[in-house]
């Protein structure tokens, strides 16, 4: 019998602040401007040699009502702290709370980057116990926190083979990726002026060895895969896999997107990867922050650390902790260290786990994922594509190809559907290589309650949308807003990508800068 | 997995629900759903790591490192370059520490995630008011991949190959910018300035050709000054088909023209300046902006956030132009970007409402005024010499003391509780042996005393 649900999204009324008349704003926030610091205003003017700017269209509003405006919106957005959110490929685990604590002591977040090492003996210290921790769980031999993100990552690992090779004199211009990578796979690679190679898989979902044989040659500078690979499989050739690149030359790319399923059990560096990136922001449970920030670190071989971005950290006994310039570096791939604060919440995570903590994680979370894909497939519709007898790791693609076929019923209409239960809907598709795929990664947090009562929300949804007499997009009806006109938001007359480009430019003068107004 | 059990505090599974699951699935052990892995990959034992640790005890560890720190609660650090000690209003700390916003991912169910929809939107259209610009971009790392993704615009949109770049800009942004264009045949070649803070415009006329795809430079620059002549530069690269970016400072701009009503097609800057905490250099916010032609547009990288409708005919607020992105694009993608600066961008939103139209007028007029009146403490100095004092200025200058080596300097500073700049080579290379010092409203004018009393005692 389905259920009705009780789930309502907070809805307010609420104005874009650009449309909230003028209050009195805060005053002396930071600073008082005495009269003879007007002189210096004065002269600084006089220097400058023309009149400030007269018109600035942003609000003066109040402390309140900002803080108001902003907390209400945060109502209007569903995240891990208020519910189940298994986006297969993001790991959204729990993100500790003390990791946040310890991440916003100001003795890191007063710390300015260009400091003397001799000044951040403690910042240091983290990163590179960090450092040690991560070469300990992937098998590599040194990483670099100054790639921002994965895709960062992969851009900054790409120049590096690049470097490699032109080293060399050895030109190489191609890089393989499987047909199920992730879309910044191939996107970082052309950013790094390689060509892309996609190697199809095989009706087992893993990477075609025949047609990864044909694909090598000594064109090809490396390839990039995650193990398991985004179908929650994995490689089981990876051996041959490696093999097969290694003989010809090439190097061995690792998107740590999926260690989660297998970290403290296997090392990407023992499978002979030769260069890793890892998402402290999906494994190691630094939050998303509604798309960011994350921290990519990224790891090489011995042979390969000569490479590296700036900085990496070291240590010695008459200087302390310090931060150097490989030898052979690629260079700047952003300012500074990294995100700093990121690491220290990664690291906090993994003093909290241990190395038993880290490889409990991963069996968890591989015995939720297929606990729920055994349930999830018992569904009206539901198919399990690729072998189906084999257990998938951390998460699980299943398609809805019947669904659709028999009721007209697609993965989209079905994430909406499942909106209404005050549930997050799986990662819907991707990869592109299943039709109608659901991508669903259940992480080693959620209660057991949660992934039952995900299981029963996914079979009411499918339910609700078989027997409504709604039209489709009908569904959302409990979220903030209901379904959204994708196709308007998009079209070039109706585009409206700020406040002041969705009033045609039109400026509003009543927002002038004079001051005595 | 019995006495398995190994000490994740954050697993929630009791032995039932554990047993449970692995009775549905048919397995005594969670390893058997590990049998298709090369048994010889499978670490058995423990590996040397830290913890497990109670949360009290990460606490304390995490305690004493910070300790080891010297941070801007202990001394006065004089250090910008994109960095710089703000004071962060209480209200945008209590914002990004909502778990509402900073525990979600990017917002693929538009319907449930309108709250950082909206809030990135606004972030969008205030940063867009600020710089005069239609167009902003839903965040990048940091200021020197924006400058990055910057160049790789300019090379795209035009077609063409070298990008100009003024001078006095941090090592570190054309070190970044450089990698960023490299792989697509783009060459960096560098402009001068005259005396008066203009850009040299024999230099730039000389060296524009029609490979030129734009010209990337700062206004306030590296070492602190304004560029004057925007404008004529705007005129010089636009007549011979190339494309202005310009880097700025986000509070200047309380009382500076903006970027777009100088005539600049893309604005880029770092963020951390609109209510971020320093954090040891990151989470930083890569602001990029740029004026509302659909083909610049379409050449973006990065999210864009749009405001549309709902059904209903309610407001509604969903990633747009998706099309340019890697997720859809792949390899033809307009940059690689996935994973952003959301949450600091939301951070600058707050910030920037917080502050409205007065404060930042007021803000800017304060460290122009704060700016000022430091070049000329600084220049009373005996045997301090500011070689750039007879220019504009923001937040930014350059100094050194005749006769005494930077490092000597900073050492003294130190020993006074003064982090007193970073090394001008940083800068520029031909500049040596001068400190590029930054005051800010955490500084005030007894930043600027404690300072020139300390350089008096050398």
């Amino acid at each position: 019998m389905m259920r009705e649900s009780s789930f309502r999204q907070a809805r307010w009324d609420e104005p874009l602040i650009f449309e909230m008349p003028d209050e009195r704003p805060a005053e002396r926030l930071t600073h008082r401007m005495d009269d003879w610091m007007r002189a210096y205003l004065e002269r600084a003017l006089r220097k400058l040699g023309r009149l400030p700017r007269s018109r600035l269209a942003i609000p003066d509003l109040s402390e309140l009502t900002v803080l108001r405006h902003f907390t209400r919106l945060s109502q209007m957005n569903f995240s891990v702290s208020t519910g189940i959110y298994p986006l297969g490929s993001c790991t959204m685990k729990y993100n500790p709370l003390v990791n946040e604590v310890v991440s916003r002591n100001p003795r890191f977040t007063g710390l300015h980057p260009l400091q003397d090492s001799e000044t951040v003996q403690g910042a240091l210290e983290v990163l590179y116990r960090l450092e040690r921790l991560l070469c300990k769980v992937t098998g590599m031999d040194r990483f670099t926190f100054a790639t921002s993100a994965g895709a960062h990552a992969e851009f900054a690992a790409c120049l590096i083979m690049r470097r490699y090779f032109s080293v060399r004199g050895d030109r190489r211009s191609t890089i393989l990726i499987p047909d199920s990578a992730h879309g910044t796979n191939p996107a970082s690679a052309t950013m790094a002026g390689f060509k892309v190679e996609v190697i199809e898989s095989d009706k087992e979902g893993c990477v075609d060895l025949r047609r990864l044989r044909e694909a090598v040659n000594e064109d090809v500078a490396g390839m990039m895969m995650t193990n398991p690979n985004t179908l929650g499989i994995f490689e089981r050739n990876i051996k041959e896999i490696v093999k097969t690149v290694h003989d010809s030359g090439g190097l061995l790319y690792y998107d740590g997107a999926n260690l989660n399923a297998i970290m403290g059990l296997v090392r990407p560096g023992d499978m002979g990867f030769d260069i890793v990136h890892l998402n402290l922001h999906k494994t190691f449970s630094t939050p998303h922050g509604g798309g960011g920030p994350g921290a990519g670190p990224l790891g090489v071989k011995l042979f390969l650390e000569d490479y590296l971005p700036i900085p990496v950290v070291s240590h010695s006994p008459e200087r302390g902790y310090y931060f150097e310039e490989p030898r052979e570096s690629i260079g700047h791939v952003r300012s500074f260290h990294g995100n700093f604060l990121v690491c220290v919440k990664a690291y906090a995570y993994l003093l909290r786990l241990g190395w038993r903590g880290l490889r409990e994680a991963a069996m968890t979370s591989v015995l939720a994922s297929n606990y729920l894909l055994s349930r999830v497939t018992k569904l009206p519709g539901v198919t399990l594509p690729h072998d189906p007898s084999k257990p998938r790791k951390h998460e699980f693609v299943v398609s809805l190809l019947r669904l659709m076929r028999e009721h007209g019923i697609s993965a989209r209409e079905f994430a909406k559907a499942l909106i209404d239960y005050g549930v997050h809907p799986p990662t819907i598709y991707f990869p592109q290589t299943v039709d109608e795929a659901v991508m669903i990664e259940p992480t080693e947090t959620e209660p057991k309650r949660e992934l039952d009562r995900y299981v029963e929300s996914m079979g009411d949804a499918i339910e609700r949308v078989k027997l409504s007499k709604e039209t489709l997009n009908e569904l959302p009806r409990y979220s903030s807003v209901r379904r959204i006109n994708e196709p308007m938001a998009n079209h070039p007359k109706h585009i409206r990508l700020s406040w002041r480009a969705s009033k045609g430019g039109r400026i509003d003068e009543s927002r002038s800068l004079d001051k005595h107004s | 997995m019995g006495s398995r059990r190994q000490g994740n505090p954050y697993v929630p599974h009791t032995e039932r629900d554990l047993r449970a699951m692995m009775e549905v699935l048919g397995i005594k052990d969670p390893m058997e759903l590990f049998s298709d892995v090369p048994r010889e990959f499978i670490i058995e034992d423990d590996l040397e790591f830290e913890g497990p640790l109670t949360e009290l005890e990460v606490v304390e560890l995490l305690d004493e490192m910070g300790r080891k720190n010297l941070c801007a609660s202990d001394v006065q650090i004089n250090l910008g370059q994109g960095i710089y000690p703000r004071y962060v209003p209480a209200v945008v700390s209590e914002i990004i520490s909502r778990s509402e916003f900073f525990t979600s991912y990017t917002p693929y169910q538009p319907e449930l995630s309108q709250g950082v929809l909206w809030a990135l939107f606004e972030y969008q259209s205030l940063i867009a008011e600020l710089v005069d610009l239609d167009v902003v971009t839903a965040s990048l790392y940091d200021w020197s991949t924006a400058v990055g993704e910057a160049g790789r615009l300019l090379i795209r949109y035009t077609g063409r190959h070298k990008i100009l770049v003024g001078d006095y800009v941090f090592s570190e942004r054309v070190g970044t910018l450089i990698n960023y264009i490299e792989p697509v045949g783009g060459k960096v070649e560098v402009v001068s300035y005259d005396d008066e803070g203009n850009l040299d415009l024999d230099d730039l006329n000389s060296k524009l050709d029609d490979d030129v795809a734009g010209i990337y430079f700062e206004s306030p620059n590296g070492l602190g000054f304004l560029t004057m002549n925007v404008e004529e530069v705007v005129e010089a690269v636009h007549r011979r088909g190339g494309l202005v970016a310009m880097g700025f400072e986000p509070t200047s701009l309380g009382v500076l023209e903006p970027p777009g009503a100088l005539g600049v097609d893309v604005a880029v800057a770092e963020g951390q300046s609109l209510g971020l905490s320093m954090s040891f250099g990151g989470p930083c916010l890569g602001i990029l902006a740029c004026r509302h032609e659909q083909r610049l547009v379409r050449s973006l990288p990065g999210r864009l956030i749009g405001m549309g409708e709902d059904l209903e005919g309610n407001r509604a607020f969903t990633m747009v132009l998706q099309t340019r992105e890697q997720h859809i694009r792949r390899e033809k993608a307009t940059s690689n970007i996935c994973t952003n600066q959301t949450l600091m961008a939301i951070g600058a939103a707050v910030y920037l409402s917080l502050l409205g139209r007065s404060g930042l007028r007021s803000l800017a007029e304060y460290l122009f005024a704060l700016t000022e009146m430091a070049i000329e403490r600084f220049s009373e100095v005996p045997r301090v010499e500011v070689p750039f004092g007879h220019l504009s200025h923001y937040q930014e200058f350059t100094y050194r003391v005749a006769g005494k080596d930077l490092r000597e300097v900073l050492r003294h500073l130190l020993k006074r509780g003064i982090v007193g700049g970073c090394d001008s080579s940083r800068v520029s290379s031909a500049l040596r042996d001068h400190i590029v010092t930054c005051f800010t409203e955490v500084h005030g004018v007894r930043g600027v005393d404690r300072y020139v009393r300390a350089l008096g005692e050398l």
